[in-house]
Order: structure tokens, then C-alpha cells, then sequence
């Protein structure tokens, strides 16, 4: 891989946000919506509970920071890809010396960086606002956000892919996606709430592991390593999963002449 | 005759029962200009779209400077570049953001630098901090043709550099392309429907028809071929007995 390529990509899309207020609107306007939504709804249940309040239902506002981690760098990765399908630039991007990995790279870099950018904004909310303090997860909190960046990053690719073979008519899935997820990623419930014969499909997402691992945190005061690891290994499967779907997809779309026709219609 | 910079052979492609490419073979050396010729459909920009590895072609092989195009991709698209009327630039950037992107993407030396040095060749430097899709379309195709030889290419594709450009424009991109041929001597393949194109700035022309090609030659060869007054004409002819094979 070329750093210089990759480096040049990812300024083409960081350009963008910088050139168009409304991508920049986009990045902020959604994460604070939820974020008040779900902070007054935690705020209305404590003033309920009155002084029994369990610290446990502020995994509503962790849970929402944290989801909108995976929802932004997936959305990094499909977005960038949308954008050049747009822009009609997909195929200046593809006949150039581009490989597929520095493509990939690229976009994993912006997803990565409005993670950054979202993240700091939503916790420096949280904690004016309700006091909600994400760093009290410490160290975990980067094992939290690797694992679901990372998923972030599979549901793009996934996503890249089917709109690269479906075209035009797929484009709605790259805001679908996270959330036909979302139910079971066990976001703001456990696993164990869900009906017995959808606890294999969550357990089989890593999202689910690190939602449980917060709320585990939240409740005991402890890191639950083992859920991080499983996470891990889950993020490790799918990414290459997502990798060798791409690179099919893109072999077959260059077969069946796909690039050329997503990109010019 | 010196090593060709493309080699072509025997490349097909079919796209379900559609045959839009049949056993097409031919050489490009360097400093000459090709020309391919042909009706809607005839398989222009199939070619060249399997020539810049958009699209795999089902037979034959491609070698550019002498090295199969399937195994060097990367190697061959360092020193090829291309400019389509099917892609565009973002046209949310500024001209000299976009440039300066893809200098760096084919791997300039001093970025920058080229920039500068493009917007001058083209005479657009008035144009660096303009946003690209604000340009008009002679503006835009000559920020396109910029891209084009950032990397100062042995090998340049130039897909109907001049369509939707009025005639003045036309002429100044003819009279550029013949430019860079002279100072540069990159091998260009161009493909156009304007007849004025092929005949000022092609060497040699490909005539395609129905995905194979039906003849080759120096556009004074072509229209002799045919027993026409020009290439319009042959064109033309060409595309009617197209349309008569449809209706039968």
C-alpha cells in the first residue's frame, strides 16, 4: 500500500466536508438530535425514580455515543464511496494507480476521523448536559470504540459493495444498513431480553458484546475482557469477510461492465 | 518501427447475449495518434474502458510498454492517464484541490509544482481557485486534459475530448492535443464523433463497426476504402447500412 495514494484520497474527501457546509451539518446535526432525545429521556426516568435511581439506566446515554461510533464510520466508508458515484469521479478514482486496499484504506481513514470529530462533540455534551462522564469507562473505552469502528468499517465495505453491483437503487442502504442492525446489537438492552431465537444472531455481532460489556461496567464496576475479545475476533472474521466480498463484487462488476455504468448513469 | 506502447489482441467482450467487442487487435507507437471511429454502440468506449481496466475483457490480451496489463496494472496506470466525457472531477473542489489530488494519485514528484505548470499549459490558470463545477464546459474539458497529463503520460486516452464543445473550443482543443503530440510524443488513442477531429488530429484511424473493426488506415486511406468524398460521408454511410441491418 502507498501512503502518499492513500493520504491523497482521504484529503480529496476531507475537501468535501470543508467545501460543502451541508456534509458538515450532516455530522453534527443527527449525533446532537439523538443525544438530547436520549438525554432527557434519561433525565425524565430519573426524575421518576427520584433518589432510586439505578446508575445502570444512564447506559442510555453511553449507549447512543458509542452506537453513533459504528453508525459514523460506517457511514465514513459508504458515503466517500456515494460521494465519488455522485461526483461522476468513481472512474477517474478506478483508472487510476489505485489498488483496492489503498481505496479501502482511505475511506476507513475518514470513517475513523468522524468518529473523532463526532465523538468529542457527544461527549462533551453528554457531560455538560447530564453529567454522563464516558471516560469512566477508562481504558475499556478504547476497546469500546476499536470494536465498533471496526464493525463501522465492515458494514461499509458491505454496503460499498452491494450499491457497486446493484447500483443507484441500492444507495438508501448505506443509511439502512446500521440500522437493520441495530435491534440486535443490544444498544440499549441486554441480549438476554431478546427472544431466544434472535440471542445467537446478537451474539454473533460484535456490537452486542461491547453494549454488554458497557452495561456490565456500568453495573459492576469491572471490564469484561472476555466480551472485548470475542468482539475482537468477530471484527476480525467480518472484516475479511467484507474484504473478499468487495474484491469479488469488484471483480464481477468489472466483468459485467458495473463500474462503468454506476459511474456515467 | 520501435516497440509499440500498446499492443492489443484478439480482446472481446460480451455483455449477456450483446457482443460489444469481437476480436478487436491493434498497436499504438509511440508519438502516434490513433483514432477510433465509430456509431453509437460500435464498442469505442468498451475498449477503452478494458485498455484502462474498468472493464475485463472475456479473450485476449493487453501489453502495454511490453508488460501484460492484467499482472501490472498499478505499473502500467503510473504511466497512462485519461480523460472521458463519462467522469468527471468533483465539482464541489476547487480546480487546483482536484489537480493537485490526482497529481499525487499518479504519483508526481512535486505536486504542486505540475499544477501550476498544467494550468499554464492549458492556459487556465486564471481557473486554480474556481470551483470545478462552476466551469463551462471548454473550461471544464480543458481542466480535464490537465488531469490528463499530470503524470506526463507515454500513454493517453482521450475519450471524445470534444463533445458538447462549440466549435471555436473544439478547435483549440484540437490544436492542444497536436501540441502535446509534438512536444511530448505520447502515444494518444482518441475517439471521437466528430469527423474534423479524426481527420486533423489522428495519424491513423480504426474504423469499428459492430464491435469488430471493420477497417484501419490514415484518414485518406479510409475514405478511399469506402469511395467517399470524406469521413462525414463514410460515417455516415457506415451508420445507414447499420440502421438498414437493424430494420432487416
Amino acid at each position: 500500500m502507498n501512503p502518499k495514494v492513500i493520504y491523497a484520497l482521504t484529503e480529496r474527501y476531507l475537501l468535501l466536508y470543508t467545501r460543502n457546509p451541508v456534509r458538515l451539518i450532516e455530522l453534527f446535526f443527527w449525533p446532537i438530535v439523538q443525544l438530547i432525545v436520549w438525554g432527557f429521556l434519561t433525565s425524565y426516568l430519573q426524575g421518576q425514580a427520584g433518589g432510586n435511581f439505578p446508575k445502570v439506566i444512564t447506559f442510555l446515554i453511553g449507549g447512543i455515543i458509542l452506537w453513533d461510533a459504528l453508525f459514523r464510520s460506517q457511514q465514513g466508508v459508504a458515503i466517500s464511496f456515494l460521494e465519488d458515484v455522485w461526483t461522476r469521479n468513481l472512474l477517474n478514482v478506478f483508472a487510476a494507480p489505485v489498488r483496492m486496499t489503498e481505496y479501502l484504506a482511505a475511506t476507513f481513514a475518514v470513517g475513523f476521523l468522524r468518529v473523532l470529530v463526532t465523538s468529542l462533540l457527544m461527549i462533551a455534551i453528554a457531560w455538560g448536559a447530564y453529567a454522563f462522564n464516558l471516560f469512566q469507562f477508562e481504558y475499556a473505552l478504547v476497546f469500546f470504540y476499536a470494536n465498533l469502528v471496526l464493525f463501522g468499517w465492515c458494514l461499509g465495505v458491505l454496503v460499498t459493495a452491494l450499491i457497486l453491483r446493484y447500483g443507484h437503487g441500492a444507495e438508501s442502504l448505506a443509511w439502512a444498513v446500521p440500522f437493520l442492525i441495530q435491534p440486535v446489537a443490544a444498544v440499549f438492552y441486554p441480549v438476554a431480553s431478546l427472544p431466544g431465537w434472535l440471542q445467537p444472531i446478537a451474539h454473533a455481532l460484535p456490537p452486542s458484546h461491547v453494549f454488554e460489556g458497557m452495561r456490565h461496567m456500568l453495573s459492576q464496576g469491572t471490564v469484561d475482557w472476555h466480551s472485548m475479545w470475542v468482539a475482537l475476533g468477530l471484527n476480525a472474521f467480518y472484516l475479511t469477510l467484507a474484504g473478499a466480498v468487495f474484491a469479488r463484487t469488484l471483480r464481477v462488476a468489472k466483468q459485467r461492465g458495473l463500474l462503468v455504468k454506476v459511474s456515467s448513469s | 518501427m520501435p516497440q509499440p506502447i500498446l499492443e492489443v489482441s484478439h480482446i472481446a467482450k460480451a455483455f449477456g447475449d450483446f457482443q460489444a467487442v469481437k476480436d478487436v487487435s491493434f498497436t499504438v507507437h509511440p508519438g502516434e495518434v490513433v483514432g477510433l471511429l465509430g456509431v453509437n454502440g460500435a464498442g469505442k468506449t468498451t475498449v477503452m474502458s478494458m485498455l484502462l481496466g474498468l472493464i475485463t475483457p472475456d479473450a485476449g490480451n493487453i501489453h502495454v510498454f511490453g508488460k501484460n496489463f492484467a499482472k501490472h496494472r498499478i505499473e502500467i496506470l503510473r504511466r497512462t492517464n485519461f480523460c472521458t466525457t463519462y467522469a468527471a472531477l468533483p465539482s464541489n473542489l476547487k480546480v487546483k484541490h482536484n489537480l493537485r489530488i490526482f497529481a499525487r494519485l499518479y504519483g508526481v514528484a512535486k505536486p504542486n509544482q505540475k499544477v501550476d505548470e498544467m494550468l499554464e499549459l492549458l492556459e487556465i490558470t486564471r481557473l486554480a481557485d474556481s470551483i470545478t463545477g462552476r466551469l463551462s464546459a471548454g473550461e471544464s474539458t480543458r481542466v480535464n486534459l490537465a488531469k490528463a497529463l499530470l503524470n506526463d503520460p507515454d500513454l493517453l486516452m482521450l475519450d471524445e475530448p470534444t463533445a458538447s464543445l462549440d466549435p471555436d473550443i473544439a478547435d483549440k482543443v484540437r490544436k492542444l492535443v497536436r501540441r502535446i503530440q509534438r512536444e511530448r510524443s505520447p502515444a494518444i488513442l482518441y475517439t471521437s464523433h466528430n469527423m474534423r477531429d479524426i481527420e486533423e488530429v489522428c495519424d491513423r484511424v480504426l474504423f469499428l463497426h459492430k464491435g469488430s473493426i471493420l477497417t484501419q488506415g490514415t484518414p485518406d486511406q479510409i475514405v478511399e476504402h469506402f469511395d467517399e468524398d470524406d469521413l462525414e460521408n463514410v460515417f455516415i454511410k457506415v451508420a445507414r447500412s447499420h440502421e438498414k441491418e437493424g430494420e432487416e
